[in-house]
């Protein structure tokens, strides 16, 4: 399944890829893509792993750019 | 934003004062106030970073640019090149403040490029009108678009008449009557009169959510130049920090009267040059600004990959009707045998009534008489030759030579120049009609200006016969032509074309995007040209024109080369000016200021030039 989410407040390019990186790294991730000019990401997942996912995603993002606020889009 | 603007322009005032004081030589000051006014300017403007360095080695992210940054200022401290620790942090936050105000306003100006979405429905509710989401909407729902008011749901007009701007879809100010009965799409603006709308598609599937999805979600297709600079980003910053520690080390101790302050002070100058943001920002922002750019024109890019490898076409491969002709065909004689010109039409038109295809529908069009359908049984369409049906019980075939021959009917050869399309009644030869399409007007001299864009080879390949394909490509001056192929024929003569292409270089086809989906799906870059109104055609292309002008193909192909050039320029650019300032540093020869130039300043100058590729209006 695809999920997409709004990060509002991304400021630095480079930890976009960062965070897109480590993201498609994560167990059960197919694709996930950090559009840093949108502020949209997106995270295609198999189904069961997804909430998972999204808590280590969230984690990721953190670490890199605190200031980050995710939203379901 | 505001508040960083202040600190920045606070710590400047006290860094200036610092200098001015420094420069008397003590004779105001001693020297030790000097220093703690350096040390105050450097905390007012750099105390986030150094906090932000502090916070994220304890969450495990050691090398970031907050980190960088504090070491190199932070050291040049150490050996006391005071103005040099303020300026870098200076000069780094301003070009920090520049860089996320150029982003929000690149951000900004392209929602606006795309601010197509309806905002409101009118909905019909019995006998009010209640101004509601367009998500709300459902579809048989009746709405109300006013004059001014965007179109928000797709929908047919039950009510009034109007002109329409779908100037916003299509980048072409040309405005459409439309009354009850039209179809209309979310997106277009009314013009002259109220209308009322059933809604047929919800808001999600209607045209202008369908496009403005397709643009927002381009950027994550990425291009391989982006790819690249994604790569060299992860690579450089280790790279730079590890010659740095080299340099600060090795030597010293190896190099006889080599200070450690020297070496220090070269190390940390490469410290200030480590991040790769410029690249980073610059290259993606440069792809989305021409999607941007490329959408306003009413050209939908599915991808930056696309864009690229538009780029880099070298051989243009056309579909013949209704992309180089207008696909609209005139009958300009019929031939009958035994039976009346009128009646031959008339089994014809019948014949076809099922049939979409251009020449069905002009044949269905010259038929001045009402058809019923009920008179058609046994319609069999065959793909490249024609129709068989029954017609008021009588065996009626359409179509080209192909299936005359097919059939084992002898036909008319007469030397005329057009489509002709044969007919039979009851394995009997009835004569033919004798039909033409137009080239679209500005075919010919799109054709000639493909060339001078680096297009080496065009090429036409139509289900028409040879002769009229001859003279069409004659008359464009196309490269090449293929002839009186079936569908599937059309895949395998794109697959030879294919192997004339030359290893780096691109293959674009441009077709309707309904009757040629394998081809599309084939080449590296299938366009789909007039996809306005047409599901199908946005589906099946990667870059899709939504009107039907083949000057839009040049534009397209400009826009793609604009991009990229100026990808490119940034990527030399602040490639080259990184490693020049790194080599002359490590010589000795660049001071910490030039090393700050080369990573703000490039950085400001790379976001500024790719803002260039939104500026498509001329191409």
């Amino acid at each position: 399944m695809k999920k997409t989410f709004r990060l509002q407040g991304l400021e630095c390019a480079n930890c976009a890829a960062k965070m897109e990186k480590d993201i498609n790294g994560l167990n059960g991730v197919k694709e996930a893509t950090i559009n840093f000019l949108t502020s949209k990401m997106v995270i295609e997942a198999e189904d069961e792993k997804m909430d998972d996912i999204i808590a280590s995603a969230e984690k990721i993002i953190k670490k890199y750019e605190p200031g980050v606020i995710i939203k379901k889009v | 934003m505001e508040k960083h603007l202040w600190r920045i322009i606070t710590g400047g005032l006290v860094f200036a004062a610092a200098l001015i004081l420094d420069f008397n030589d003590g004779q105001l000051l001693s020297n030790s106030w000097v220093v703690a006014l350096y040390l105050l300017s450097y905390l007012i403007v750099g105390s986030d970073i150094v906090f932000r360095a502090i916070r994220n080695i304890f969450k495990g992210q050691v090398f970031d640019e907050n980190f960088l940054m504090s070491i190199a200022t932070i050291g040049a401290f150490l050996i006391q090149e005071y103005p040099e620790g303020v300026a870098v942090m200076l000069f780094y936050q301003t070009g920090e403040l520049f860089q996320s105000h150029a982003v929000n306003k690149s951000r900004k100006s392209i929602a606006e490029l795309m601010d197509i979405r309806p905002d409101y429905a009118n909905l019909i509710k019995g006998e009010e009108l209640f101004k509601v989401d367009p998500d709300e909407v459902k579809v048989g729902d009746q709405i109300v678009v006013k004059v001014g008011e965007k179109i928000p749901l797709d929908g047919t007009v039950i009510e009034g008449n109007s002109t329409v701007d779908t100037s916003a879809l299509t980048g072409e100010f040309v405005p459409r009557q439309v009354q009850v009965g039209s179809q209309v799409l979310s997106g277009c603006v009314n013009l002259s009169g109220v209308i009322t709308v059933q809604v047929t598609k919800e808001f999600e599937e209607s045209t202008v959510n369908k496009i403005l999805d397709l643009v927002e979600n381009a950027s994550s297709k990425k291009s391989k130049s982006e790819k690249f600079i994604t790569r060299f980003a992860r690579y450089y910053t280790p790279v730079v920090v590890i010659i740095a520690a080299t340099l600060a080390l090795v030597p010293p101790l190896l190099i006889d009267g080599a200070t450690f302050n020297d070496w220090l002070y070269r190390a940390l100058t490469f410290l200030v040059i480590s991040c790769p943001c410029a690249l980073v920002v610059s290259i993606p922002l440069s792809f989305f600004s021409g999607i941007g750019g490329a959408s306003r024109r009413g050209i939908l890019v599915k991808g930056s990959n696309y864009l690229e490898a538009l780029a880099q076409t070298e051989i243009v491969v056309f579909d013949k009707t209704g992309t180089l002709t207008k696909g609209v065909f005139n009958v300009q004689k019929i031939h009958s045998i035994d039976i009346s010109e009128e009646e031959l039409l008339e089994l014809v038109a019948h014949a076809e009534i099922y049939s979409n295809h251009p020449i069905s529908q002009s044949l269905q069009k010259a038929y001045s008489g009402p058809l019923d359908s009920k008179r058609v049984t046994e319609v069999e369409e065959l793909a490249g030759r024609g129709i068989c049906a029954r017609v008021d019980n009588k065996k009626v075939a359409v179509g080209n030579a192909k299936l005359m021959t097919e059939m084992n009917i002898p036909y008319s050869k007469d030397q005329t120049f057009g489509t002709i399309v044969h007919v039979a009644i009851e394995q009997k030869y009835a004569g033919y009609i004798l039909i033409n399409d137009e080239l679209k007007p500005d075919v010919v001299e799109t054709i000639q200006k493909l060339k001078a864009a680096k297009i080496k080879q065009t090429v036409m390949l139509t289900g028409d016969e040879r002769e009229i394909a001859a003279k069409i490509s004659e008359q464009l001056g196309l490269d090449n032509y293929y002839a009186e192929l079936l569908p599937a024929d059309k895949v395998q003569k794109l697959e030879e074309i294919y192997a004339l292409k030359s290893p780096h270089k691109k293959l674009a086809y441009v077709g309707d995007g309904i009757n040629d989906a394998p081809v599309l799906a084939l080449a590296d870059i299938g366009i789909a040209m007039g996809a306005l109104g047409s599901d199908a055609a946005i589906e099946a292309a990667d870059i899709v024109i939504m009107n039907d002008e083949p000057a839009k193909i040049l534009t397209a192909i400009k826009i793609a080369q604009k991009t990229l050039r100026i990808a490119w320029e940034n990527t030399y650019f602040a490639i080259g000016v990184k490693v020049a300032v790194l080599c002359l540093s490590a010589a000795g020869l660049a001071s910490m200021w030039a090393a700050v130039f080369a990573d703000v300043g490039v950085t400001m100058l790379a976001i500024l030039n790719s803002f260039r590729a939104l500026n498509v209006q001329n191409l």
